[in-house]
């Protein structure tokens, strides 16, 4: 089914979301049965029950995920809320190798929000869905009062199968092992960033936001060893490798020169002053993986669009007290740092 | 990405490094000035591929980190006014004043907002003309044109509601006070290119005649500093003192005229309290009497406050290059990025944040 790009007609009488559409009422009434009802469509949805009912396939073991998203702005290059709503908990549930079936989703919409902007991010996490493979099956609708949100939040929880038999954990994290990076970092927290604070350059950075769970499926597909995954979104690579050295208690080493930044978003961090190591990406994810298994799994990420670019950037060295060092241009060793807080543009 | 990348090559690091090795027969202190100098030799671990005779000695050259505690104060006051939108650069938000930080202050409900230039601020206050809008006129000479420009244009479209609390620095007397300081132990200087790219460097050659120092400007690229560092042996080797320019490709020795002459129609040379330091005569820039309108501290009855510096916290030796980082009794305990005694600790320039970041392991 297309999803028509205008608004549906009784919706057509609202042009801003009102109190009442979350009131419980027919205007709710109307918002369910002419927005998200026909958008997000499939048997267990329709049942229009207070929860949705299903079945896991065997070995009916699960993933269980929960994230909300509160970014602003809504629309941004290479994706919006609603896409991005759909992509990180899809992308949650394949960093513990679970094939992702469904979704729930809550909105959380102030007062005022044009009726049209709503409907074009339903129908982006329609698309998104179905791109995905997942469902959405239950939700939520609130209203709150002009001026106590920032137009819109979204929470979705994702349900995924888990169809294999590792222990996909930074326990599992082993000395030698090799850590793999499914491609370029930096460009989503940079494109937010340039579209939220007015800045210009000559080329527009579009955010990485993507699911990857087919690149993670097919490694496990493959009989890959794979250690641990972690996706690489708030604080980057950077805290990503910390966290997960903190956990398994291992000291990780890689290489600056192998990391892959595009020309447009390092000159972007490097203006204001950044490190595209601690900026948020949507699509990226790292591997850790065994030594013997390195090359293929850097083969079969490369088979898949999302990861084409994939890289290995470093390795476990030992158990030791955690530690991330990376390998400066220059050749010299130094600490790579979780970020401290926000990141911050610098003076000069 | 071009115009960087090429000073970042390991190949040609290696050689300047080497080169600096055969040149090398005595210890030498060498002071990098400026702190985005001293963030790229921890980041990239310049100091690594040195001798060991040679000692890098960081610098004062932080803007964040050497504004008086007191002026961080005023600027808290003024932002938790209501009916003000104070603005400022992004590193000083999270500076540490005496009781809170600009980030609290927002927390709070103070409308405190990053802006990535002054001009931003003036719009600002054009988009409000019901609110008072001030920036937090912070840095050497390397920003001081962008602040004069926004006065400049606030003043020419006669704007009411705007102003700034300027703690601008300047470079060569902070040069000189530590050269006149007894326990001075730097034999040479990497001057900051880019306050150089705007003041030019004639003021130098009378400084390093008086103190028999050579000063190299010098940018910020690894490759930049090597060669800048190697500049400083060749020179001290050879007991020369002499001014000379590494970072041609930006620096002339007149400097950008224009940026000055708009600094000198706005700024007045006034004596500057620094962090950790004390008052350096003669050392920052103020408004001029006929842009006192547009001061924030006259504005808001703050210009009178005092306030004395934690006694726990050893910027200012670090400042002064008489400390390293890491020999403070409070690094890494009681003061880190979260909980930071000192904006040394906190700004991406500071010397004691490049430490914690990049060297916690040695």
């Amino acid at each position: 089914m297309e999803i028509n790009p205008a608004c549906p007609l009784p919706i057509q009488r609202y042009p801003h979301v009102l109190l009442a559409h979350g009131g419980g009422g027919k205007l709710m009434h109307q918002l369910l049965e002419y927005v998200f009802g026909p958008a997000f469509s499939n048997p267990i949805l329709d049942t229009r029950h207070d929860s949705a009912q299903f079945t896991v396939p065997p070995p009916g073991r699960v993933a269980l995920t929960t994230d909300s998203y509160v970014v602003r702005p809504l629309f941004f290059p290479g994706g919006d809320i609603g896409s991005m709503a759909v992509h990180g908990t899809v992308n949650d549930l394949a960093m513990s190798g679970a094939r992702p079936l469904y979704l729930s989703c809550a909105f959380i919409i102030e007062e005022g929000l044009p009726m049209e902007t709503l409907w074009r991010i339903v129908g982006s996490m329609r698309d998104a869905a179905q791109r995905c493979g997942v469902q959405i099956i239950t939700g939520d609708t609130k209203v709150v009062d002009k001026g106590k949100g920032d137009g819109l939040y979204i929470n979705t929880t994702g349900i995924g199968a888990i169809e294999h038999s590792l222990t996909i954990a930074p326990q599992t994290v082993q000395p030698g092992d090799a850590v793999i990076i499914s491609g370029d970092l930096g460009r989503h927290g940079m494109a937010i960033m340039t579209v939220r604070e007015g800045l210009q350059f000559e080329s527009t950075i579009e955010s990485d936001s993507a699911p990857v769970h087919k690149s993670v499926l097919q490694l496990i597909e493959e009989g890959i060893s794979v250690h641990c995954l972690r996706d690489l979104t708030r604080g980057g690579l950077a805290s990503a490798l910390n966290e997960i050295a903190e956990a398994a208690g291992v000291k990780i080493a890689v290489e600056q020169k192998a990391i892959p930044v595009r020309e447009d978003v390092h000159a972007a961090c490097e203006m204001l002053g950044l490190d595209p190591l601690q900026v948020a990406n949507e699509g990226r994810f790292v591997a850790f993986v065994a030594p013997k298994d390195a090359e293929r799994a850097l083969q079969i990420l490369r088979n898949q669009e999302v990861s084409a670019q994939a890289v290995l950037i470093g390795r476990v060295v030992e158990n030791a007290a955690p530690l991330v060092t990376i390998k400066s241009a220059i050749g010299a060793s130094r600490i790579l740092d979780m970020p401290s807080g926000e990141q911050l543009p610098r003076i000069c | 990405m071009k115009f960087l990348d090429e000073y970042r090559d390991g190949d040609l690091a290696q050689q300047l490094a080497r080169e600096i090795h055969r040149v090398t027969t005595r210890p030498w202190n060498i002071m990098e000035v400026c702190g985005g100098q001293t963030h790229a030799i921890v980041k990239f671990g310049i100091d690594e591929v040195l001798p060991q005779q040679i000692t890098l000695i960081h610098g004062p050259g932080c803007p964040v980190c050497v504004t008086p505690l007191e002026m961080i104060d005023k600027a808290l006051d003024i932002a938790a006014r209501p009916n003000v939108i104070f603005t400022s650069f992004g590193d000083m938000l999270r500076v540490p004043g005496s009781t809170t930080d600009l980030l609290s202050v927002k927390a709070k409900g103070g409308d405190v907002r990053m802006v990535y230039s002054p001009l931003d601020a003036v719009k600002l206050a054009e988009q409000n003309p019901t609110r008072e809008v001030v920036f937090f006129g912070v840095g050497f000479e390397t920003t001081a044109p962008a602040t004069a420009m926004a006065v400049f244009q606030a003043a020419r479209i006669g704007l009411k509601n705007f102003s700034m609390l300027i703690s601008h620095v300047l470079v060569p007397p902070a040069i000189e006070a530590l050269m006149a300081s007894l326990n001075c132990r730097v034999q040479a200087f990497l001057a900051a290119g880019h306050v150089c790219a705007i003041m030019g460097y004639e003021e130098y050659p009378p400084l390093a005649a008086k103190y028999r120092v050579p000063i190299v400007v010098t940018g910020f690229e690894p490759l930049d500093i090597l060669q800048g560092i190697l500049m400083c042996v060749q020179q001290l080797e050879s007991g020369r003192a002499e001014v000379e320019n590494q970072y041609s490709r930006a620096v002339r020795r007149a400097g950008n005229q224009p940026a000055q002459e708009l600094v000198g129609q706005v700024f007045k040379i006034v004596p500057r309290k620094w962090r950790g330091v004390g008052e350096i005569p003669a050392s920052g820039l103020g408004l001029k009497a006929n842009y006192a309108a547009f001061d924030a501290e006259l504005k808001f009855g703050v210009a009178d406050r005092h306030v004395d510096e934690p006694a726990d916290c050893l910027s200012g030796l670090v400042l002064q290059g008489q400390i390293k980082p890491h020999e403070c009794p409070a690094f890494g305990t009681r003061c880190t990025p979260e909980h930071p005694l000192g904006a040394t600790m906190v700004s991406s320039e500071g010397a004691c944040a490049a430490y914690y970041r990049y060297r916690r392991h040695n």
